[in-house]
């Protein structure tokens, strides 16, 4: 939490105005969706399945290196276009307007050790809900991070850059782990509680199903490739694991990012929520082949403030979002991605050691209304 | 091994190699129409019929279990990226020997789907399809003499059955507001020519609404004819009060369309129907609230409209969207945000 307020200069009525500026956004690009956006969605779903189709195919012969480069790029393009695009987008409700039951929230299911119905309760629900409210957003440092001066340092987060590289590397496994509620769930008493037994079940389940295909089937079908086809699917794993990690720790973690304190949010109206969201992320600037593979959550300004818009809608949102920034002077959070990569890590590493509490406060919404 | 299990193995084991998707998400993308997969249609034409209508012809899936004349098939199609789906009747026989079956639509008044199906569909569009219903068909035991007494776009279903078989003794009367709104009218009046119908034609801007007592002057004998009628809510319960009266009424078929028609007003009586509820709504409370206050177990999420966690089947009536004002009817497969919804009238929500 830095030391000044950033949006100290603006009255309440500026806040509610700039909430009805962005609803305006929002409600011109609903009423603007139609049959190119349909035709986006489904053309992407239909060139990741063939992707991954023809990237398995040519794995069948990973015996060659050629072959093993080939078809592991591609299987790690086709897991991230799953996750990212599409996965992460539809589970967001961002596709349900269509009406079709086969690109819809409620039976999307992705290529991913977390079962997309958890996914939705912890990510949709509570992280974009809550962003960047400490206490309230597990998103902030996972629960085993410390990403803000604010946040109680305890001896343990010496260890966080590690901790961070490891979760990178098995980033889907640390989702599962966290949709679960691991850390607070494991202890005598909650573990033994049938609901979260279910989840974990669930969980188990989808692990076995993804751990059988990647590293049982597909290298068997290979058969004098099978460790070639095993290496590959590693490695797919992996780069996509270390992409979606990278691209999620620079829509929070840059420097010049806020949190907020648990008491800020109490009564909040619609204007502060969507200036939370605003001063809670950070973007990534890029080319739109970068938008693409980040599945545009290099739009995550824009994706916080409209979660449930379609993502080929966000870069054309932005220049409209970024011009409200301009007009309230405010900071609009973006940069390269080696930049706000480094920006990130650098955050995990400084705050893996103490620090001094800052002096001054955001300033607190609660006391201030009573005030007013 | 029988070859069904030997099949249902292999099965479970494509289904090991494509897990988490299935593995007819990806042979959709060669074959949406093969054996197996859900059931869809293709487009192969659109035929104009009169300024307001066309015919659709459609090569349905593999798994089209064929029709009955006089039957009716839901359609989903996308308009403006949205699956929308309607009822209309099949007009093509049930033996066309190309396997197509073609529905006949009129564009009514906004009518998305019908105006979208009768200007702007396109030959090579996918459909779903539903397998076709309805019990608007013709007996097994051929009667001696047959009625079709049919209105506007009331005549579709009837096509299906004049196509289909022939009869001795066959009298149309048809409403329409002038000739040219007569749909198939080349069609009707060759089977005029060749003796295989008497058809009458009402034009209704020219000779007003059809009074259903005239029947006596234009069918002398329709007491005695075995009656299939189609057309707007008037003329049906017309028909049925006069059958009724003349102790006929066991002769006359009807079909109606549009069997319900929502009138989205302000609040409204909702049920839920799993559980079995009843509550009054007003118009600006959302129906998870209102679900809840009544002990109803509803899911829920950020109660703001952004995690889509409280999604719930909409089966009947109208809601509104409370951020947009948007009206949403209740069609198969439509769900809705109860956080951000309000009753819009009477409607069944599915907890």
């Amino acid at each position: 939490m830095t030391a000044i307020d950033p949006t100290a200069h603006l009255t309440a009525e500026q806040i509610e105005e700039l909430g009805r500026e962005l609803d305006a956004i929002r409600d011109e690009v609903i009423a603007g969706r139609g049959e190119k956006d349909a035709a986006y969605i489904r053309k992407v779903i239909s060139a990741q399945r063939k992707l991954e189709l023809v990237s398995r195919g040519v794995l069948l012969f990973s015996i060659f290196p050629p072959a093993w480069l080939l078809g592991t790029a591609g299987l790690s393009v086709a897991k991230i276009m799953d996750n990212m695009e599409i996965g992460h987008n539809i589970l967001h409700g961002q596709w349900d307007w269509m009406r079709d039951p086969k690109i819809h929230s409620t039976t999307w299911e992705w290529d991913h050790v977390s079962p997309s119905e958890q996914w939705k309760h912890s990510h949709n629900e509570l992280h974009h809900t809550y962003t960047n409210v400490i206490g309230k957003d597990n998103d902030l440092g996972y629960g085993i991070m410390r990403v803000d001066e604010d946040q109680k340092w305890h001896p343990f987060h010496l260890g966080q850059p590690l901790w961070n590289f490891i979760n990178a590397c098995f980033f889907e496994y640390g989702i599962a782990a966290y949709d679960l509620e691991l850390g607070k769930n494991l202890n005598k008493r909650r573990r033994k509680n049938p609901e979260f037994r279910a989840r974990a079940k669930a969980v188990g389940r989808k692990i076995r199903k993804q751990v059988l295909k990647d590293y049982v089937i597909h290298p068997l079908l290979s058969g004098p490739s099978f460790l070639p086809t095993l290496g590959a699917t590693f490695t797919a794993n992996l780069v996509r694991n270390l992409w979606t990690h990278s691209v999620i720790m620079c829509g929070h973690f840059p420097e010049g990012v806020q949190v907020f304190e648990r008491r800020s949010i109490k009564g909040e109206t619609r204007g502060q929520w969507y200036l939370r969201q605003m001063m809670g992320s950070a973007n990534i600037s890029g080319s739109k082949a970068m938008h693409f593979m980040t599945g545009n959550l290099s739009h995550q300004i824009e994706h916080h403030l409209f979660p449930d818009l379609p993502s080929n809608r966000y870069a054309e949102v932005a220049v409209k979002v970024r011009a409200l920034f301009e007009k309230y002077e405010l900071e609009y959070v973006t940069g390269p991605l080696p930049k706000q990569v480094f920006s990130a890590w650098h955050k995990v590493f400084r705050l893996s050691l103490p620090n001094k509490k800052p002096k001054v406060k955001t300033p607190d919404r609660e006391q201030e209304l009573v005030a007013a | 091994m029988t070859s069904t299990a030997l099949r249902s193995r292999a099965w479970k084991l494509l289904e090991m190699v494509t897990t988490p998707l299935l593995p007819s998400d990806y042979l959709d993308l060669v074959g949406p129409l093969r054996a197996g997969a859900d059931l869809r249609g293709r487009i192969e034409a659109v035929h104009p019929e009169t300024g307001d209508a066309a015919t659709i012809v459609i090569r349905p899936g593999r798994g089209w279990r064929g029709h009955t004349a006089g039957q009716y098939v839901r359609i989903g199609v996308d308009v403006d990226g949205v699956r929308l789906w309607r009822a209309y009747s099949i007009t093509s026989p049930t033996n066309r020997p190309d396997g197509r079956v073609t529905i006949t639509v009129k564009a009514i008044e906004d009518g998305k789907v019908s105006n979208h199906l009768v200007r702007r569909a396109k030959p090579g569009t996918l459909i779903q399809l539903d397998q076709p219903a309805g019990d608007f068909v013709l007996p097994q035991a051929k009667p001696a003499k047959v009625l079709y007494l049919t209105a506007g776009s009331g005549i579709t279903p009837v096509m299906g059955m004049l196509r289909d078989i022939e009869f001795d003794d066959v009298v149309m009367v048809h409403c329409a507001p002038q000739p040219q709104d007569v749909i198939f009218r080349n069609e009707l009046h060759d089977l005029v020519a060749d003796k295989k119908l008497r058809l009458t034609e009402v034009h209704t801007d020219t000779d007003g609404m059809l009074d259903i007592a005239r029947l006596d002057e234009l069918v002398p004998d329709w007491a005695e004819r075995e009656t299939w009628a189609c057309g707007p809510a008037g003329l049906l319960d017309a028909a049925e009060e006069h059958w009724t009266e003349h102790g006929v009424q066991e002769r006359l078929h009807t079909e109606r369309f549009r069997p319900s028609i929502v009138v989205a007003g302000d609040g409204g009586e909702v049920t839920f129907s799993a559980t079995g509820k009843t509550v009054d709504a007003d118009g600006a409370t959302p129906l998870l609230d209102i679900g809840e206050e009544a002990g109803v177990l509803m899911p829920s999420g950020c109660r703001m409209g952004i995690c889509f966690g409280c999604v719930t089947p909409l089966k009947a009536g109208a809601v509104r969207d409370l951020r947009t004002g948007e009206i949403t009817e209740a069609e198969p497969g439509v769900l809705i945000q109860t956080c951000v919804s309000a009753a819009a009238g009477p409607c069944d929500i599915e907890r």
